[in-house]
Protein backbone atom coordinates (compact mmCIF):
# COMPACT_ATOMS: atom_id res chain seq x y z
CA UNK A 1 0.00 0.00 0.00
CA UNK A 2 2.71 2.28 1.17
CA UNK A 3 4.81 1.27 -1.71
CA UNK A 4 2.85 2.45 -5.11
CA UNK A 5 5.06 3.76 -8.44
CA UNK A 6 2.71 6.22 -9.58
CA UNK A 7 1.60 6.08 -13.68
CA UNK A 8 -0.39 8.82 -14.37
CA UNK A 9 -2.73 8.18 -17.50
CA UNK A 10 -2.15 11.29 -18.76
CA UNK A 11 -1.38 11.53 -22.48
CA UNK A 12 2.54 11.62 -21.96
CA UNK A 13 2.67 8.28 -21.30
CA UNK A 14 4.13 6.67 -18.18
CA UNK A 15 7.89 5.80 -18.72
CA UNK A 16 9.95 8.80 -18.66
CA UNK A 17 11.82 8.45 -22.07
CA UNK A 18 10.05 11.10 -23.63
CA UNK A 19 8.93 13.72 -21.89
CA UNK A 20 11.40 15.55 -19.15
CA UNK A 21 10.57 14.07 -16.17
CA UNK A 22 11.62 14.17 -12.18
CA UNK A 23 12.08 10.86 -10.68
CA UNK A 24 11.36 10.94 -7.09
CA UNK A 25 12.49 7.26 -6.07
CA UNK A 26 11.51 5.50 -2.33
CA UNK A 27 11.88 8.48 -0.52
CA UNK A 28 11.65 8.43 3.63
CA UNK A 29 12.56 10.78 5.81
CA UNK A 30 12.80 10.27 9.81
CA UNK A 31 13.53 12.12 12.70
CA UNK A 32 15.78 9.93 14.95
CA UNK A 33 13.31 6.92 15.82
CA UNK A 34 9.93 7.58 14.71
CA UNK A 35 9.63 7.76 10.64
CA UNK A 36 7.55 10.98 9.00
CA UNK A 37 6.89 8.72 6.08
CA UNK A 38 8.87 6.21 3.65
CA UNK A 39 8.71 4.39 0.44
CA UNK A 40 7.53 7.53 -1.29
CA UNK A 41 7.80 7.11 -5.42
CA UNK A 42 6.65 9.81 -7.69
CA UNK A 43 7.10 10.59 -11.24
CA UNK A 44 6.47 14.40 -12.48
CA UNK A 45 6.47 15.13 -15.93
CA UNK A 46 6.54 18.58 -17.12
CA UNK A 47 3.98 20.91 -18.37
CA UNK A 48 2.24 18.60 -15.78
CA UNK A 49 0.56 19.91 -12.07
CA UNK A 50 1.07 17.33 -9.33
CA UNK A 51 -1.37 17.61 -6.11
CA UNK A 52 -0.25 16.09 -2.56
CA UNK A 53 -3.27 15.87 -0.33
CA UNK A 54 -3.75 14.69 3.10
CA UNK A 55 -4.15 15.28 6.38
CA UNK A 56 -2.16 17.68 8.49
CA UNK A 57 0.99 15.99 9.69
CA UNK A 58 1.19 13.42 7.05
CA UNK A 59 4.39 14.83 5.76
CA UNK A 60 3.37 17.20 2.90
CA UNK A 61 5.65 20.15 3.76
CA UNK A 62 8.81 17.79 4.67
CA UNK A 63 8.11 15.86 1.77
CA UNK A 64 8.82 19.38 -0.45
CA UNK A 65 11.86 19.71 2.19
CA UNK A 66 13.81 16.73 0.75
CA UNK A 67 12.97 17.00 -2.59
CA UNK A 68 14.72 20.71 -2.13
CA UNK A 69 17.50 18.45 -0.55
CA UNK A 70 16.94 20.57 3.02
CA UNK A 71 15.99 17.48 5.09
CA UNK A 72 18.08 14.17 4.91
CA UNK A 73 15.94 11.49 3.15
CA UNK A 74 16.47 8.28 1.78
CA UNK A 75 15.87 7.43 -1.82
CA UNK A 76 17.10 9.40 -4.76
CA UNK A 77 16.09 12.43 -6.74
CA UNK A 78 16.94 11.53 -10.74
CA UNK A 79 16.16 14.76 -13.17
CA UNK A 80 15.71 13.67 -17.13
CA UNK A 81 15.70 16.15 -19.42
CA UNK A 82 13.38 15.83 -23.05
CA UNK A 83 15.95 14.46 -24.86
CA UNK A 84 16.40 11.40 -22.52
CA UNK A 85 19.39 12.74 -21.19
CA UNK A 86 20.39 12.00 -17.38
CA UNK A 87 20.94 15.58 -16.26
CA UNK A 88 21.48 15.30 -12.63
CA UNK A 89 19.89 17.09 -9.86
CA UNK A 90 16.94 19.85 -11.63
CA UNK A 91 17.12 23.46 -10.90
CA UNK A 92 14.08 23.70 -7.95
CA UNK A 93 11.86 26.63 -7.33
CA UNK A 94 10.36 26.63 -3.94
CA UNK A 95 7.15 28.55 -2.71
CA UNK A 96 7.32 28.88 0.87
CA UNK A 97 4.24 28.11 3.01
CA UNK A 98 5.20 30.57 6.04
CA UNK A 99 7.32 33.47 6.06
CA UNK A 100 9.91 34.09 9.22
CA UNK A 101 9.79 37.56 7.77
CA UNK A 102 8.65 40.51 9.85
CA UNK A 103 6.37 41.71 6.95
CA UNK A 104 6.19 45.09 8.39
CA UNK A 105 10.30 44.60 8.04
CA UNK A 106 10.67 48.11 5.65
CA UNK A 107 12.03 45.80 2.37
CA UNK A 108 10.40 46.45 -1.13
CA UNK A 109 9.58 44.04 -3.60
CA UNK A 110 12.36 45.12 -5.99
CA UNK A 111 14.45 44.90 -2.69
CA UNK A 112 13.98 41.88 -2.17
CA UNK A 113 14.41 40.37 -5.92
CA UNK A 114 17.84 42.31 -5.65
CA UNK A 115 18.63 40.25 -3.14
CA UNK A 116 18.04 36.99 -4.61
CA UNK A 117 19.21 37.76 -7.89
CA UNK A 118 22.16 40.37 -6.98
CA UNK A 119 25.53 40.35 -5.82
CA UNK A 120 25.49 43.93 -5.71
CA UNK A 121 24.73 45.31 -1.77
CA UNK A 122 20.85 46.23 -1.54
CA UNK A 123 21.69 48.69 1.14
CA UNK A 124 23.99 50.54 -1.30
CA UNK A 125 23.40 49.78 -4.78
CA UNK A 126 20.84 50.41 -7.41
CA UNK A 127 20.70 49.03 -10.95
CA UNK A 128 18.50 49.71 -13.89
CA UNK A 129 19.27 47.00 -15.43
CA UNK A 130 17.75 44.38 -13.19
CA UNK A 131 14.85 46.44 -12.27
CA UNK A 132 14.06 45.71 -16.19
CA UNK A 133 14.70 42.44 -15.61
CA UNK A 134 12.53 42.08 -12.62
CA UNK A 135 9.84 43.87 -13.87
CA UNK A 136 9.45 40.91 -16.10
CA UNK A 137 9.53 38.78 -13.65
CA UNK A 138 6.74 40.30 -11.90
CA UNK A 139 4.56 40.74 -15.26
CA UNK A 140 4.70 36.63 -15.61
CA UNK A 141 2.40 36.64 -12.51
CA UNK A 142 0.34 39.79 -13.00
CA UNK A 143 2.31 42.07 -10.75
CA UNK A 144 4.50 44.74 -12.17
CA UNK A 145 2.17 47.34 -10.82
CA UNK A 146 3.28 46.02 -6.89
CA UNK A 147 7.71 46.45 -8.19
CA UNK A 148 7.88 49.27 -5.42
CA UNK A 149 5.38 48.58 -2.55
CA UNK A 150 6.54 47.74 0.90
CA UNK A 151 6.15 43.79 1.38
CA UNK A 152 4.02 44.76 4.41
CA UNK A 153 2.01 46.66 2.33
CA UNK A 154 0.88 43.60 -0.14
CA UNK A 155 -2.36 41.70 0.12
CA UNK A 156 -1.67 37.52 0.85
CA UNK A 157 -2.33 36.97 -2.76
CA UNK A 158 0.21 39.64 -3.98
CA UNK A 159 2.52 38.29 -1.53
CA UNK A 160 1.99 34.60 -2.69
CA UNK A 161 2.38 35.92 -6.52
CA UNK A 162 5.48 38.01 -5.83
CA UNK A 163 7.05 34.61 -3.83
CA UNK A 164 5.68 32.66 -7.27
CA UNK A 165 7.80 35.93 -9.33
CA UNK A 166 10.68 35.14 -7.06
CA UNK A 167 10.95 31.01 -7.67
CA UNK A 168 11.11 31.83 -11.50
CA UNK A 169 13.52 33.41 -11.65
CA UNK A 170 16.25 31.31 -13.05
CA UNK A 171 13.12 29.62 -14.00
CA UNK A 172 13.15 26.42 -12.18
CA UNK A 173 12.62 22.14 -13.92
CA UNK A 174 10.33 21.79 -11.11
CA UNK A 175 8.37 24.13 -8.99
CA UNK A 176 7.48 22.96 -5.35
CA UNK A 177 4.18 25.23 -4.33
CA UNK A 178 3.26 24.96 -0.09
CA UNK A 179 -0.10 25.44 0.34
CA UNK A 180 0.42 28.66 -1.70
CA UNK A 181 -2.87 30.41 -1.41
CA UNK A 182 -3.31 29.92 2.38
CA UNK A 183 -5.58 33.00 3.20
CA UNK A 184 -5.83 34.30 -0.56
CA UNK A 185 -9.12 35.36 -1.43
CA UNK A 186 -11.33 33.60 -3.58
CA UNK A 187 -10.42 36.66 -7.03
CA UNK A 188 -6.91 35.94 -5.52
CA UNK A 189 -7.23 31.88 -5.82
CA UNK A 190 -8.64 32.03 -9.80
CA UNK A 191 -5.47 34.36 -10.92
CA UNK A 192 -3.33 32.11 -9.20
CA UNK A 193 -4.44 29.45 -10.32
CA UNK A 194 -4.63 31.06 -13.98
CA UNK A 195 -1.20 31.83 -13.67
CA UNK A 196 0.02 28.42 -12.98
CA UNK A 197 -2.10 27.14 -15.93
CA UNK A 198 -0.14 29.70 -18.08
CA UNK A 199 3.13 28.40 -17.11
CA UNK A 200 2.84 25.41 -17.61
CA UNK A 201 1.68 26.03 -21.27
CA UNK A 202 4.42 28.57 -22.37
CA UNK A 203 7.27 27.17 -19.86
CA UNK A 204 6.52 23.82 -20.24
CA UNK A 205 8.12 23.06 -15.88
CA UNK A 206 5.96 20.45 -13.69
CA UNK A 207 4.94 21.75 -10.52
CA UNK A 208 4.40 20.08 -7.70
CA UNK A 209 1.48 22.11 -5.06
CA UNK A 210 0.14 21.04 -2.08
CA UNK A 211 -3.26 22.16 -1.17
CA UNK A 212 -5.85 21.62 1.21
CA UNK A 213 -8.18 23.07 -1.21
CA UNK A 214 -10.00 19.75 -3.18
CA UNK A 215 -12.40 21.77 -5.58
CA UNK A 216 -9.76 23.45 -7.11
CA UNK A 217 -7.60 20.37 -7.27
CA UNK A 218 -9.87 18.35 -9.09
CA UNK A 219 -10.31 21.09 -11.46
CA UNK A 220 -6.19 21.89 -11.82
CA UNK A 221 -4.07 19.11 -11.57
CA UNK A 222 -3.41 16.53 -13.84
CA UNK A 223 -2.53 13.87 -10.98
CA UNK A 224 -3.49 13.71 -7.78
CA UNK A 225 -1.34 11.96 -4.58
CA UNK A 226 -2.74 11.38 -1.34
CA UNK A 227 -0.63 11.03 1.49
CA UNK A 228 -0.77 10.05 4.58
CA UNK A 229 3.21 8.94 6.21
CA UNK A 230 3.59 7.87 2.85
CA UNK A 231 1.57 7.33 -0.66
CA UNK A 232 -1.79 6.04 0.25
CA UNK A 233 -3.06 6.61 -3.41
CA UNK A 234 -2.30 8.01 -6.39
CA UNK A 235 -3.59 8.90 -9.99
CA UNK A 236 -5.73 11.24 -11.75
CA UNK A 237 -7.97 13.31 -9.59
CA UNK A 238 -11.13 10.77 -10.72
CA UNK A 239 -9.32 8.04 -9.28
CA UNK A 240 -7.76 9.38 -6.25
CA UNK A 241 -11.19 11.40 -5.24
CA UNK A 242 -13.01 7.89 -6.34
CA UNK A 243 -10.93 5.91 -4.03
CA UNK A 244 -12.58 4.65 -0.58
CA UNK A 245 -9.51 5.83 1.26
CA UNK A 246 -10.26 9.20 0.25
CA UNK A 247 -13.46 9.35 1.39
CA UNK A 248 -12.40 7.58 4.50
CA UNK A 249 -9.66 10.54 5.41
CA UNK A 250 -11.80 13.39 3.89
CA UNK A 251 -15.18 11.60 4.57
CA UNK A 252 -16.33 14.49 7.35
CA UNK A 253 -15.31 17.30 5.17
CA UNK A 254 -18.53 17.44 2.78
CA UNK A 255 -16.74 19.70 0.13
CA UNK A 256 -15.55 16.58 -1.77
CA UNK A 257 -15.56 17.20 -5.71
CA UNK A 258 -18.10 15.76 -7.58
CA UNK A 259 -17.81 13.50 -10.84
CA UNK A 260 -18.70 17.08 -12.77
CA UNK A 261 -16.55 18.84 -11.83
CA UNK A 262 -13.65 16.27 -12.50
CA UNK B 1 46.22 61.47 14.98
CA UNK B 2 47.42 64.88 16.10
CA UNK B 3 46.13 65.86 12.51
CA UNK B 4 43.31 64.26 13.29
CA UNK B 5 42.62 66.44 16.81
CA UNK B 6 43.49 69.26 15.17
CA UNK B 7 40.96 68.91 12.00
CA UNK B 8 38.34 68.08 14.97
CA UNK B 9 38.93 71.48 17.10
CA UNK B 10 38.71 73.59 13.88
CA UNK B 11 35.51 72.09 12.36
CA UNK B 12 33.97 71.95 16.26
CA UNK B 13 34.46 75.66 18.29
CA UNK B 14 33.23 74.18 21.17
CA UNK B 15 34.48 74.11 24.59
CA UNK B 16 34.23 69.97 24.69
CA UNK B 17 36.50 69.56 21.53
CA UNK B 18 39.09 70.87 23.57
CA UNK B 19 39.81 67.69 25.61
CA UNK B 20 41.75 65.16 24.17
CA UNK B 21 39.44 62.40 26.23
CA UNK B 22 36.76 63.79 24.64
CA UNK B 23 38.24 64.19 21.06
CA UNK B 24 38.95 60.04 21.87
CA UNK B 25 35.47 59.16 22.88
CA UNK B 26 33.88 61.66 19.92
CA UNK B 27 35.95 59.49 17.40
CA UNK B 28 35.07 55.85 18.64
CA UNK B 29 30.94 56.91 18.76
CA UNK B 30 32.03 58.02 14.63
CA UNK B 31 33.45 54.45 14.33
CA UNK B 32 30.99 52.95 16.30
CA UNK B 33 27.46 53.95 15.90
CA UNK B 34 26.91 53.37 12.15
CA UNK B 35 28.07 49.41 12.95
CA UNK B 36 25.13 49.49 15.71
CA UNK B 37 23.06 51.21 12.98
CA UNK B 38 23.70 48.45 10.55
CA UNK B 39 23.79 45.51 12.13
CA UNK B 40 20.28 46.64 13.92
CA UNK B 41 18.54 46.13 10.75
CA UNK B 42 19.12 42.80 10.61
CA UNK B 43 18.10 42.52 14.17
CA UNK B 44 15.54 43.62 14.24
CA UNK B 45 14.05 42.20 10.60
CA UNK B 46 15.03 38.68 11.85
CA UNK B 47 13.54 38.97 15.09
CA UNK B 48 16.89 38.47 17.03
CA UNK B 49 16.67 41.14 20.05
CA UNK B 50 16.74 38.47 22.31
CA UNK B 51 19.90 37.19 20.79
CA UNK B 52 21.23 39.77 20.87
CA UNK B 53 20.33 40.68 24.22
CA UNK B 54 22.06 37.34 25.18
CA UNK B 55 25.52 38.38 23.78
CA UNK B 56 25.57 41.34 26.18
CA UNK B 57 25.00 38.44 28.73
CA UNK B 58 27.58 36.11 27.62
CA UNK B 59 30.16 38.96 28.16
CA UNK B 60 29.87 38.91 31.75
CA UNK B 61 31.49 35.27 31.57
CA UNK B 62 34.43 36.47 28.93
CA UNK B 63 35.48 39.69 31.06
CA UNK B 64 35.75 37.77 34.05
CA UNK B 65 37.74 35.02 32.10
CA UNK B 66 39.49 37.43 30.47
CA UNK B 67 40.57 38.72 33.82
CA UNK B 68 41.21 35.09 35.53
CA UNK B 69 43.90 34.34 33.03
CA UNK B 70 45.74 37.38 33.51
CA UNK B 71 45.38 39.29 30.27
CA UNK B 72 46.36 42.41 30.34
CA UNK B 73 42.91 43.84 28.43
CA UNK B 74 40.08 41.70 28.59
CA UNK B 75 39.29 42.52 25.23
CA UNK B 76 41.07 39.67 23.85
CA UNK B 77 39.37 36.85 26.31
CA UNK B 78 36.45 38.79 25.59
CA UNK B 79 35.92 38.40 21.91
CA UNK B 80 37.42 35.26 21.72
CA UNK B 81 34.87 33.98 24.01
CA UNK B 82 31.36 36.07 22.57
CA UNK B 83 32.59 34.37 19.12
CA UNK B 84 32.46 30.82 20.77
CA UNK B 85 29.18 32.06 22.53
CA UNK B 86 27.27 33.37 19.48
CA UNK B 87 27.80 30.27 17.47
CA UNK B 88 27.38 27.70 19.91
CA UNK B 89 23.98 29.35 20.36
CA UNK B 90 23.55 29.37 16.59
CA UNK B 91 24.13 26.12 16.38
CA UNK B 92 22.07 23.92 18.62
CA UNK B 93 19.40 26.77 17.53
CA UNK B 94 19.68 25.16 13.97
CA UNK B 95 19.97 21.54 15.55
CA UNK B 96 17.81 20.86 17.91
CA UNK B 97 14.07 21.01 17.95
CA UNK B 98 13.66 23.01 21.44
CA UNK B 99 12.21 26.65 20.75
CA UNK B 100 15.21 29.49 19.96
CA UNK B 101 13.54 31.82 22.76
CA UNK B 102 14.54 28.67 25.43
CA UNK B 103 18.01 28.09 23.94
CA UNK B 104 19.38 31.77 24.62
CA UNK B 105 17.55 31.49 27.32
CA UNK B 106 19.54 29.17 28.81
CA UNK B 107 22.92 29.90 27.31
CA UNK B 108 22.28 33.75 28.46
CA UNK B 109 21.33 32.67 32.21
CA UNK B 110 24.13 30.38 32.57
CA UNK B 111 27.12 33.11 31.27
CA UNK B 112 25.43 35.76 33.67
CA UNK B 113 25.44 33.26 36.52
CA UNK B 114 29.43 32.11 35.70
CA UNK B 115 30.40 35.56 35.11
CA UNK B 116 28.84 36.73 38.58
CA UNK B 117 30.53 33.77 39.70
CA UNK B 118 34.09 34.32 38.37
CA UNK B 119 34.25 38.02 39.03
CA UNK B 120 32.60 38.28 43.08
CA UNK B 121 35.85 35.45 43.75
CA UNK B 122 37.14 37.04 46.57
CA UNK B 123 35.20 39.65 47.06
CA UNK B 124 36.50 41.61 43.93
CA UNK B 125 33.18 42.58 42.32
CA UNK B 126 33.73 46.32 42.32
CA UNK B 127 36.63 46.25 39.91
CA UNK B 128 34.32 45.25 37.40
CA UNK B 129 31.55 47.55 37.69
CA UNK B 130 32.87 49.91 35.46
CA UNK B 131 31.80 47.24 32.57
CA UNK B 132 28.29 47.30 33.79
CA UNK B 133 27.82 51.28 33.01
CA UNK B 134 30.62 51.43 30.61
CA UNK B 135 33.27 54.16 30.39
CA UNK B 136 33.42 55.73 27.15
CA UNK B 137 36.25 58.67 28.43
CA UNK B 138 38.58 56.01 28.80
CA UNK B 139 39.21 55.15 25.14
CA UNK B 140 42.92 55.31 23.74
CA UNK B 141 44.31 56.21 20.61
CA UNK B 142 45.16 52.57 20.31
CA UNK B 143 41.68 51.44 21.04
CA UNK B 144 40.92 53.81 18.30
CA UNK B 145 42.94 52.21 15.81
CA UNK B 146 41.55 48.64 16.88
CA UNK B 147 37.89 50.37 16.24
CA UNK B 148 38.97 51.49 12.52
CA UNK B 149 39.92 47.97 11.89
CA UNK B 150 36.44 46.44 13.24
CA UNK B 151 34.49 49.11 11.46
CA UNK B 152 36.19 48.35 7.92
CA UNK B 153 35.38 44.26 8.52
CA UNK B 154 32.02 44.86 9.13
CA UNK B 155 31.29 47.03 6.61
CA UNK B 156 32.77 45.19 4.40
CA UNK B 157 31.95 41.50 5.66
CA UNK B 158 27.69 43.84 5.48
CA UNK B 159 28.18 43.87 1.47
CA UNK B 160 28.93 40.27 0.83
CA UNK B 161 26.44 39.28 3.43
CA UNK B 162 23.03 40.98 3.19
CA UNK B 163 21.86 40.11 0.55
CA UNK B 164 22.06 36.63 2.02
CA UNK B 165 20.34 37.47 5.22
CA UNK B 166 17.58 39.47 3.71
CA UNK B 167 16.78 36.32 1.84
CA UNK B 168 16.81 34.34 4.56
CA UNK B 169 14.41 36.49 6.46
CA UNK B 170 11.80 35.74 4.43
CA UNK B 171 11.89 31.68 4.60
CA UNK B 172 14.87 29.57 5.30
CA UNK B 173 13.58 27.26 3.17
CA UNK B 174 13.38 29.69 0.58
CA UNK B 175 16.83 30.70 1.08
CA UNK B 176 18.17 27.11 0.63
CA UNK B 177 16.37 26.65 -2.55
CA UNK B 178 18.31 29.98 -3.80
CA UNK B 179 21.60 28.14 -2.55
CA UNK B 180 22.19 30.08 0.31
CA UNK B 181 23.51 28.54 3.11
CA UNK B 182 21.34 28.63 6.19
CA UNK B 183 23.98 27.61 8.91
CA UNK B 184 27.12 29.87 7.57
CA UNK B 185 24.62 33.12 6.62
CA UNK B 186 23.52 33.07 10.26
CA UNK B 187 26.84 32.26 11.65
CA UNK B 188 29.04 34.33 10.19
CA UNK B 189 26.13 37.21 11.17
CA UNK B 190 26.01 36.03 14.43
CA UNK B 191 29.92 36.52 14.92
CA UNK B 192 29.87 39.84 13.53
CA UNK B 193 27.48 40.52 16.22
CA UNK B 194 29.49 39.06 18.91
CA UNK B 195 32.85 40.88 17.53
CA UNK B 196 31.19 44.84 17.56
CA UNK B 197 28.95 44.08 21.08
CA UNK B 198 32.55 42.77 22.45
CA UNK B 199 34.41 45.56 21.55
CA UNK B 200 31.75 48.40 22.27
CA UNK B 201 30.71 46.77 25.48
CA UNK B 202 33.43 48.57 27.33
CA UNK B 203 32.36 52.28 26.63
CA UNK B 204 28.75 51.34 26.47
CA UNK B 205 28.37 49.14 29.13
CA UNK B 206 26.43 45.63 29.84
CA UNK B 207 23.19 46.47 31.27
CA UNK B 208 22.35 48.88 27.73
CA UNK B 209 24.37 47.71 24.79
CA UNK B 210 21.60 45.53 23.45
CA UNK B 211 19.54 48.86 23.09
CA UNK B 212 22.06 49.99 21.19
CA UNK B 213 21.35 46.96 18.59
CA UNK B 214 17.60 47.42 18.49
CA UNK B 215 16.84 51.13 19.21
CA UNK B 216 18.15 52.41 15.67
CA UNK B 217 16.19 49.95 13.45
CA UNK B 218 13.39 49.93 15.47
CA UNK B 219 13.52 54.11 15.27
CA UNK B 220 13.65 53.57 11.48
CA UNK B 221 11.08 50.92 10.38
CA UNK B 222 8.43 53.75 11.45
CA UNK B 223 9.65 55.96 8.82
CA UNK B 224 11.32 53.78 6.26
CA UNK B 225 9.93 52.10 3.34
CA UNK B 226 12.91 50.30 1.58
CA UNK B 227 15.86 48.82 2.80
CA UNK B 228 17.90 51.51 1.43
CA UNK B 229 15.82 54.13 3.20
CA UNK B 230 15.92 51.58 6.49
CA UNK B 231 20.47 51.68 6.13
CA UNK B 232 19.89 55.18 6.34
CA UNK B 233 17.55 56.14 8.86
CA UNK B 234 19.03 53.49 11.31
CA UNK B 235 22.43 54.52 10.68
CA UNK B 236 21.34 58.31 11.00
CA UNK B 237 19.48 57.35 14.52
CA UNK B 238 23.00 55.48 16.33
CA UNK B 239 24.71 57.95 14.77
CA UNK B 240 23.22 61.41 16.00
CA UNK B 241 22.10 59.57 19.48
CA UNK B 242 25.54 58.92 19.85
CA UNK B 243 26.87 62.39 19.05
CA UNK B 244 23.72 63.89 21.21
CA UNK B 245 24.64 61.27 24.23
CA UNK B 246 28.26 62.06 24.03
CA UNK B 247 27.82 65.72 24.33
CA UNK B 248 25.31 65.99 26.44
CA UNK B 249 26.71 63.37 29.13
CA UNK B 250 29.77 65.49 29.00
CA UNK B 251 27.82 68.58 29.80
CA UNK B 252 25.51 66.91 32.44
CA UNK B 253 28.56 64.73 33.80
CA UNK B 254 26.29 61.33 33.43
CA UNK B 255 27.35 58.12 31.94
CA UNK B 256 27.49 58.34 28.15
CA UNK B 257 26.69 55.32 27.35
CA UNK B 258 22.97 55.52 28.83
CA UNK B 259 22.71 59.03 27.50
CA UNK B 260 23.05 57.34 24.17
CA UNK B 261 20.38 55.30 24.53
CA UNK B 262 18.38 57.56 25.97
CA UNK B 263 18.86 59.35 23.03
CA UNK B 264 17.84 56.81 20.44
CA UNK B 265 14.69 55.87 22.78
CA UNK B 266 13.48 59.72 21.79
CA UNK B 267 14.10 59.13 18.37
CA UNK B 268 12.23 55.92 18.34
CA UNK B 269 9.27 57.53 20.36
CA UNK B 270 8.96 60.60 17.95
CA UNK B 271 8.83 58.48 14.92
CA UNK B 272 6.79 55.84 16.34
CA UNK B 273 4.12 58.69 16.95
CA UNK B 274 4.44 60.10 13.63
CA UNK B 275 4.88 56.84 11.61
CA UNK B 276 1.39 57.06 10.11
CA UNK B 277 2.76 60.14 8.30
CA UNK B 278 5.50 58.37 6.61
CA UNK B 279 4.46 55.28 5.91
CA UNK B 280 0.91 56.50 4.17
CA UNK B 281 2.40 57.01 0.88
CA UNK B 282 3.09 53.08 0.37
Amino acid sequence: MFKSILHHSAASGDDCSKVCCTKIENFGVGFGETKLFSGVNLHVHCGQLTAVIGPNGAGKSTLLKAILGEVPHEGKLNYIDAKGKHTGHPVIGYVPQYLRFDVSAPASVMDIFMACLSGLPVWLCSSQKLRARVKEDLARVKAEHLIDRRLGALSGGELQRVLLALALDPMPDLLLLDEPVSGVDHNGLVLFYQILAELREKEDIAIILISHDLHLMAKHADQVVLMDHGVVTCGTPKEVFGNPRTQEIFGLITELPDEEAV
Amino acid sequence: MENIYMLLEMLLPFEWVEHTFMKNAFLAVLLVTPLFGILSTMVVSNRMAFFSDSLGHGAFTGIALGAILGMGSPLASLIIFSLVFALLITYIKNNSRTSADTVIGVFSSTAVAVGLMLMSRGGGFNKFSSYLIGDILSITPEDLAALLLVFIVVVTAWAFLFNRLLVLSINASFAGSRGIHVFLTESLFAALLAVVVAVSIQWVGLLIINSLLVLPAAAARNAASGVKEYHLLSVGTAMISGVTGLISAYYFNMAAGAAIVAAAAVIFFATWMLRGKFLNKT
